[in-house]
């Protein structure tokens, strides 16, 4: 079938179609310029939603691409999290230099611990990520006199983003904040996966052992991603601190990384957008749920887990694409996932 | 081109591989035929890294490769295929021989480049595909693929490695009489630079294709010789062709 249209023929017209901008994620994003007009009171939630999607990300980046599964994912959203706060606390308020700061101690503690992780698969990895964030947790725990321990880390202060836009009450700063870092990460994070080292990711997540029999070796690109993951999540929890301005043990709970992978799950992991819409359906059905009957919030989230991965094994995204891509879905839908044209670019 | 030297392989009590002794000239196309449960795919799996050998010596190209992982031995031209398929089933061929390429190339850890920048690598990927027929399906997902041109995907991907030594592992396993024919055909017509060792139960095609012929039976080789020799040999009729020539 692919073979009949003569374009289709030319696999650079073919692979460089895969990649272009669809005018759906277009959509997508000015789409989340929405709440500023339509919900302005919503817009901490926005930011916590931005804050959720990033975390998710950097999760499909390690577990939707390269299949490596980690049950401890908040270690590194709360490496990073400390991290912003701490440096804030001691006196270096400033937003950008904070967030770059806890990104890449997020990521030495993510380099350093691949190493262990590169070595191991399946239930042995979901142990050790597990083991490893309870250890975390602990740690801060223990160590109150630097993380205020039960109580959260206190007297957390911020500047105004570049020297100009103060973190206000209602969120708008805050939200417009994680957005431009969510946006921007993604952008990376899309970028590695159509290059040459996320085909290599994608092809450890289906078969580890033919990868070594066409010559590839798995660890220094499971290092890598894995380095690159926590880096992601590290800049997540920073975002978090510095939009709330206080750190509580939650950022390292195994809550935090059983919920993500809920999300990533729920929304459809190896496919980018899955964590972004898995946070936005998570966190709002959480809000207006909590909202009725706050007790019984777990009980609808985990309904629809179950439904979702019974139905839609590929998560909502992926029940999505399925339909979109269906041949009644193309007729009605195809001029949404049709790629931008390049003329209107030029 | 490779040579072993006392392989020896026990699985517990089981021996797999008894003192095996094979050497490859370059560019000579080896059967490799023995009963099921002979040792092939483990003789297979020895000289590739897959298994660690118990004792014994293994020399590509005049270097010892014994002591190298599966991936170095790739990287110095010693590729296999499997038995069973073992492919990249969400991946297009296209992507997959991409994949295959840009690591032997070591473009692989690159992340700041979209890979269809690389368009030698892509132009070679389906260069490679289209001579092994499967440039028409080369965009559909690797799971979609009919059986016999996944079996096609498995030569490709190591194709791609560029080797020097191609260990086939039944690479009709499975296929229609007719196709496999066909199957033979296209392996027949690879680079004469290639030395190949390929394991098939069809003796018509073994005869066909094969200059020379290594029996194995019960872990250890039982002979090695020209079609004409291994036809005439009581003991591999008896062993193994007794049925049907006897
Ligand atoms: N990992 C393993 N552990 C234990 N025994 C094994 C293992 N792999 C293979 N064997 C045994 O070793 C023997 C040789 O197996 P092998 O797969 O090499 O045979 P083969 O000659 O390739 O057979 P076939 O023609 O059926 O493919 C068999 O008896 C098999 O059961
Ligand atoms: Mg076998």
């Amino acid at each position: 079938m692919a073979a009949a249209s003569p374009a289709l023929a030319d696999p650079h017209h073919y692979l460089a179609t895969q990649i272009r901008w669809r005018r759906i994620e277009v959509v997508f994003w000015l789409s989340t310029l929405l709440p500023f007009v339509l919900t302005p009171d919503y817009l901490v939630l926005g930011s916590q939603i931005a804050v959720t999607a990033l975390f998710a990300l950097s999760l499909d980046l390690i577990l939707g691409y390269a299949g490596i599964i980690s049950l401890g994912h908040a270690a590194f959203f709360g490496f990073g999290a400390y991290t912003a706060g701490l440096i804030a606390k001691w006196g270096w308020g400033e937003p950008i230099t904070g967030l770059a700061i806890a990104g890449a101690a997020a990521g030495l503690l993510g380099y350093l611990m691949s190493f262990v992780i590169s070595r191991f698969r399946h239930l042995a990895l979901i142990m050790i990520t597990l083991g490893f964030g309870l250890l975390l947790l602990e740690a801060a725990n223990s160590a109150s006199w630097l993380t205020g321990g039960a109580d959260g880390l206190q007297g957390v202060r911020m500047w105004p983003l570049l020297g100009a836009f103060k973190f206000d009450l209602w969120g708008v700063t805050a939200y417009w904040y994680a957005l431009i870092v969510l946006f921007l990460l993604f952008l990376v994070a899309r970028r590695i996966t159509n290059s040459p080292f996320g085909l290599s990711l994608r092809g450890i997540r289906e078969n580890a052992v033919r990868m070594r029999a066409i010559g590839a070796e798995s660890r220094p690109h499971i290092r890598k991603i894995y380095t690159i993951s926590a880096v992601m999540a590290g800049v997540a929890g920073a975002v978090l601190t510095q939009t709330t301005e206080t750190v509580s043990l939650g950022v390292l709970d195994f809550q935090r990384s059983a919920d993500i992978l809920v999300i990533l799950i729920l929304g459809g992991a190896g496919r980018l957008y899955g964590g972004l819409v898995g946070a936005i359906i998570y966190l709002i059905a959480r809000d207006q749920f909590s909202g009725i009957n706050p007790q019984y919030w777990y009980f609808p989230i985990g309904v629809l887990l179950i439904i979702v991965v019974l139905f839609l094994p590929n998560g909502i995204l992926g029940g999505l694409a399925q339909l979109i891509y269906s041949e009644r879905g193309q007729r009605w839908f195809g001029w949404l996932t049709a790629p931008l044209r390049r003329e209107r670019k030029s | 081109m490779l040579t072993t030297r006392g392989l020896d392989k026990s699985f517990g009590s089981l021996v797999v591989a008894r003192d095996i002794a094979i050497s490859l000239p370059q560019g000579v196309r080896y059967a490799l035929i023995g009963p099921n449960g002979a040792g092939k795919t483990t003789l297979i799996n020895l000289m590739t890294g897959m298994l660690r050998a118990d004792g014994g010596q293994i020399v590509l190209g005049g270097e010892d490769i014994t002591a190298l992982g599966p991936e170095e031995r790739v990287r110095r031209g010693l590729v296999r295929t499997f038995q069973i398929n073992s492919l990249f089933p969400h991946l297009t061929p296209l992507e997959a021989v991409t994949l295959a390429i840009c690591e032997r190339e070591r473009i692989a850890r690159t992340w700041w480049k979209n890979t269809a920048d690389y368009r030698a690598a892509v132009d070679e990927a389906y260069g490679v595909l289209k001579s092994l027929s499967l440039g028409a399906v080369c965009y559909r997902q690797t799971h979609e693929l009919a059986y016999g041109q996944q079996r096609l995907l498995e030569i490709a991907l190591a194709l791609a490695t560029k080797p020097k030594v191609l260990l086939l592992d039944e690479p009709a396993a499975g296929v229609p009489r007719e196709e496999s024919s066909e199957l033979f055909t296209a392996i027949n017509n690879l680079s004469q630079d290639i030395t190949i060792l390929f394991i098939e139960h069809d003796m018509e095609l073994v005869f066909r294709l094969a200059s020379r012929i290594i029996v194995m039976v019960g872990g250890s080789i039982l002979l090695e010789g020209t079609p004409d020799e291994i036809a005439a040999d009581p003991r591999v009729r008896e062993v193994y062709l007794g049925g049907a020539h006897g």
